[in-house]
């Protein structure tokens, strides 16, 4: 059975069944497209569920010739890492129409448009991960900016058109580098018996090293603006500020992981020499992002502007973990961008109630918000400490991860990077306080509680945190031997324990 | 005195002859016809002809040779790819020309005279613009299958002469109209000049004006090499400007603003693609072997016109403006298939004449479609909130120019991307650089028309949308089609393409 294509096809059968829909029959096309959305998920939970997770190959591997003449295949296949992040967008699409059930009515379009477009971007979001051809990859992560950027300019609030247009000039540009890549990557491997763009073939290319430093950087900017790290980071805080909320949990919460995804997935494999050429540049790259992401988070005055520089910290985590080169870290690393996903999306949907019901996004209009709303104040302080890693959450245990993984090869870098921990809890704790806590702010009285959709939303979120918090053995007897296999293929070993920290 | 008579090989040339024989047609239906079904038979004997010559050339296309026209004229792969493209754009674009609501009614008459007035209260609406595209299609037709010096110069004219009077038959804003046509034919004329001088030279140096001729006195060696360097040079002038590459591309924004839009559209296509498939025969064939005397200027040019017509792409605030100079960027992406000089290359640069001619008629037809009470708005300003006005127009014209800035899962993606490969592996990598710096740049303006039309609410201005009639919708419907079957599934055309292209010498 061809899973990964039956699982691309399902939201675009969504959409087609969407868009027959007369325009009023709104509340049709929002329970067609969550209908789609869950049987997507349950597809992919199916899929989980009859994946080796001891075979490092890629599987439920499909192969069809798409354009013969230049060597390129409609190819799909997943490892672990490729898999869990389908099972992370997967879930999320639906959480999202559930949680965002009326974001679209404010936009410019139809609310049809809306979920057709969120449909249409899932099954771009399976395929880039899916993809084991470059060119297909290529293809999807590019194609993928168009939806995006017609869900923030059409649908977001503030500045929509002019964020959509940067995040979409950043994308194109990143892109563009990798374009050059990729064609370079396609003449050589024609130079080298026939061209290709399998993945696994391109990976025995011989190539001089100057060639690959210049290659392995076309991929990594591209990536680094996608995910993104310090100094190409500007767009994301825009970005995610004018998108609904929904939006923006699928923006941080899966688009910027195909970076970090392609950074394993294409630096790492394609370029082992390279990497390890820049990896001490990448890692102070990383190490600031953490720490200037942290600052600018605890300076923030708008709530989502502040989750959106969490992420670029959080970033800077899972960078750091993939190029620290020990298995533990990029476990880590593979980890966090799952646990990320969920501890976003919870504070990102949460804040977006809070916005919706208060007509405001700055953190200063909230307060008092546990007196008045108790419910929501608990899910979002809850999604907040996930946020900052406490111990019992999910994302404590990939942050630790990540920490003692680099800490055994790069000891000052992790010592640094700690104090990213502590200046989360400041950025995390300050805004809970002013907007939970405290006196009730005038005009806050009358706020309403989560309903029962909202709780039916978040609550699969919220589980999803607390259960990999308290027992993650699962998730990591998945991802383990992936990681394992692309810092062996790297020809790293793991530093023995004995000596860690000299 | 013996008479030899001449060998024609008719049926290679019929294409050409259908073309010409109906161009005659229509003279003879214009003097004729009544004024209220010229119209409709003048379209019938355009669209027939350019049938019929498809039609042949489809019968033809596997064939080889040398001799047409007493070896004036070649045919061979590359030729019947690229006639066939010339044909299949025509096509559409008669479509659009078929709208009259462009074109003067009496072009004759001074613009504003009573001359003028009488003719348009009688609805005497003039329609020689079918026989001069006509005419203008099948110098076309001839450029790129040009076999020697002269043929290739009378086919320049023939193609070049009934543009010079199409551009200048526009129904509103006449004088801007004359303007861009006497522009058009003046700078024509010196690069026309231009192009002699060149064949003159390449005459002197090879003692003769057949390809095969100069081909055998580069490859021979022992000319006067000076002679063939100047001789190249002045040729490629004369080329460079047809195809609107800087620093020979000040014509063209003049020339695509004045001119009549549907006009504007068969002109920016087809004639890149007459212009580009001479060149590529050109170099490919007759210079092949002096490489390493124009590769690096034609890189330069290359890299100059794709950074310039992209940059000053982005101040432009009328549409076919724009359009102009983003035509002019692409003429410099089509260069480096040029300068890639070898298969890939040429495969390339013909699924990328046609993809682009496609993408260009479509974005041009959109054009004809925004109106006011006064004819079509070009002013970019009126073109907000287009996407609520007309969703079809809006949504065509934004997937256009996703094309033209080569997003993937449109045909200017897998277009860019095969000519780049090519280049590349040529070793053009600067070109390469270059072309992908300059993509970058010309996203921008091309995504900020599309948050024009999306993004921004309308003013109310009178501008609205008028479809005028099936024809132009069909050449809107047909361009996005092609555009979007090319970019996801091109492994057809691109398989027919190679296997098709192989240039016979």
């Amino acid at each position: 059975m061809k899973w990964l294509t039956l699982l691309m096809l399902l939201p675009l059968a969504g959409a087609a069944i969407i868009s027959m829909l007369p325009k009023s029959m709104e509340k049709a096309a929002k329970q067609a497209a969550l209908g789609t959305s869950l049987v997507v998920m349950a597809a992919t939970i199916a899929m989980v569920v009859r994946f080796q997770r001891d075979n490092v190959d890629f599987q439920f591997v499909e192969k069809y010739s798409w354009i013969p003449s230049f060597g390129i295949n409609y190819a799909l296949g997943v490892d672990a890492i490729a898999l869990v992040l389908i099972l992370l967008s997967t879930i999320l699409v639906p959480v999202v129409v559930l949680a965002g059930w009326n974001e679209a009515h404010g936009g410019r379009w139809s609310v049809k448009t809306f979920y057709i477009l969120i449909l249409v971007l899932e099954t771009m979001m399976i395929g880039v991960f899916a993809a084991t051809d470059v060119f297909l990859f290529y293809v999807i992560f590019e194609a993928m900016l168009i939806p995006v950027y017609f869900l923030i300019g059409g649908y977001g609030t503030g500045e929509r058109a002019a964020a959509a247009v940067k995040f979409l000039i950043y994308s194109l540009v990143g892109g563009l580098l990798m374009l050059a890549s990729v064609i370079a990557l396609y003449v050589m491997s024609g130079a080298q018996g026939g061209h290709t763009f399998d993945i696994n073939k391109l990976s025995e290319l011989q190539m001089s090293s100057t060639t690959q430093n210049l290659l392995f950087l076309g991929f990594f900017i591209a990536f680094a603006i996608k995910a993104p790290v310090w100094p190409f980071h500007t767009w994301l805080p825009d970005a995610a500020k004018s998108a609904t909320p929904g939006t923006s949990v699928l923006l941080l919460g899966v688009l910027d992981k195909v970076g970090t995804y392609g950074m394993i997935r294409f630096c790492l494999t394609l370029f082992p020499e390279a990497s390890e050429t820049f990896t001490p540049i990448i890692l102070v790259l990383a190490v600031i992002s953490i720490i200037y992401g942290a600052f600018l988070a605890i300076g923030a005055k708008d709530i989502k502007r502040l989750i959106a520089y969490t992420s670029i910290s959080h970033f800077g985590f899972i960078t750091m973990g993939i190029f620290a080169m020990t298995s533990q870290a990029q476990s880590g690393a593979i980890l966090y961008m799952f646990n990320h996903g969920f501890s976003t999306a919870a504070l990102f949907l949460v804040a977006g109630w809070m916005i919706s019901r208060r007509g405001s996004s700055t953190i200063s209009d909230f307060g008092g918000l546990q007196r008045v709303t108790p419910i929501m104040a608990w899910t979002f302080f809850l999604a907040g400490l996930s946020s900052l890693a406490l111990p019992g959450l999910s994302s404590f245990v990939s942050e630790f991860l990540v920490l003692v993984g680099t800490f055994t090869r790069y000891p000052v870098h992790a010592i640094i990077a700690t104090f990213g921990i502590v200046l989360a809890a400041l950025y995390i704790l300050i805004p809970v306080q002013i907007a939970l806590h405290g006196p009730t702010t005038p005009g806050n009285e009358e706020l309403k509680d989560l309903n029962l959709r909202e709780k039916l939303a978040i609550a699969p979120v919220i589980a999803i945190i607390v259960v990999l918090g308290f027992y993650p053995a699962p998730l990591l007897k998945v991802i383990n031997p992936a990681a394992s296999h692309v810092i062996t293929q790297m020809g790293f070993t793991d530093p023995a324990p004995t000596n860690g920290g000299k | 005195m013996t008479f030899t008579a001449p060998v024609l090989s008719y049926s290679l040339l019929s294409p050409m002859l259908f073309l010409l024989a109906g161009a005659l047609i229509g003279v003879l239906v214009e003097a004729f016809v009544s004024k209220a079904a010229r119209p409709a038979v003048q379209l019938t004997v355009t669209l027939g002809a350019l049938l019929l010559a498809l039609m042949q050339l489809w019968q033809i296309r596997g064939e080889q040779s040398l001799t047409a026209a007493m070896g004036s004229v070649v045919f061979d792969g590359p030729a019947a790819l690229l006639q066939a493209s010339i044909l299949i754009i025509a096509m559409i674009s008669v479509f659009l020309i078929a709208d009259g609501e462009h074109f003067a009614a009496l072009p004759a008459a001074l613009p504003g005279s009573e001359e003028e007035r009488q003719a348009i209260q009688s609805g005497n609406q003039i329609t020689e613009v079918y026989p001069l595209t006509l005419f203008a299609v099948a110098g076309m037709l001839l450029f790129p299958v040009a076999n020697d010096l002269i043929t290739l110069f009378v086919a320049l004219e023939m193609l070049s002469l009934p543009l010079y009077l199409m551009a200048g038959l526009s129904r509103r804003r006449r004088l801007a109209s004359q303007e861009a046509a006497l522009k058009y034919f003046l700078l024509g004329a010196f690069s026309s000049a231009f192009f002699l001088f060149g064949a003159a030279y390449l005459y002197g140096f090879s003692g003769s004006i057949s390809f095969s001729g100069i081909r055998q006195g580069i490859v021979g060696g022992g000319g006067n090499d000076v002679l063939l360097l100047i001789g190249i040079a002045f040729l490629s002038i004369g080329l460079l400007f047809k195809v609107g590459a800087v620093p020979f591309h000040a014509w063209s924004p003049d020339v695509y603003q004045g001119a009549p839009t549907p006009v504007t559209a068969f002109m920016a296509a087809a004639t890149k693609i007459a212009a580009f498939g001479a060149m590529l025969r050109i170099y490919y064939t007759v210079f092949a072997n002096a490489q390493w005397s124009w590769t690096p200027v034609l890189s330069g040019i290359a890299i100059v016109t794709m950074l310039l017509g992209s940059l000053v792409a982005i101040t432009q605030r009328d549409v076919k403006r724009m359009l102009a100079y983003s035509s002019i960027a692409h003429a410099g992406f089509l260069l480096s298939g040029v300068i890639a000089l070898n298969k890939a290359g040429l495969d390339a640069t013909i699924f990328y004449l046609f993809a682009y001619g496609i993408a260009t008629v479509g974005a041009f037809a959109v054009v004809t479609l925004v109106r006011d009470s006064s004819g079509e708005v070009t002013d970019l300003n009126r073109w907000r909130g287009l996407g609520k006005r007309s969703p079809f127009a809006a949504t065509s014209f934004a997937l256009f120019l996703l094309a033209f800035a080569g997003i993937p899962l449109t045909s200017g993606f897998i277009g860019k991307f095969s000519i780049f490969s090519a280049a590349y592996e040529s070793g053009a990598k600067g070109v390469v650089l270059a072309g992908v710096l300059s993509s970058a740049i010309a996203a921008f303006f091309y995504i900020r028309v599309i948050v024009l039309m999306f993004f921004t609410d309308a003013t109310e201005d009178g501008t609205s949308v008028e479809i005028p009639s099936i024809l132009t919708r069909a050449t809107v419907v047909i361009a996005a089609v092609i555009t979007v079957a090319l970019g996801v599934y091109p492994a057809p055309l691109l398989n027919f393409i190679t296997d098709l292209a192989i240039f016979i010498r």
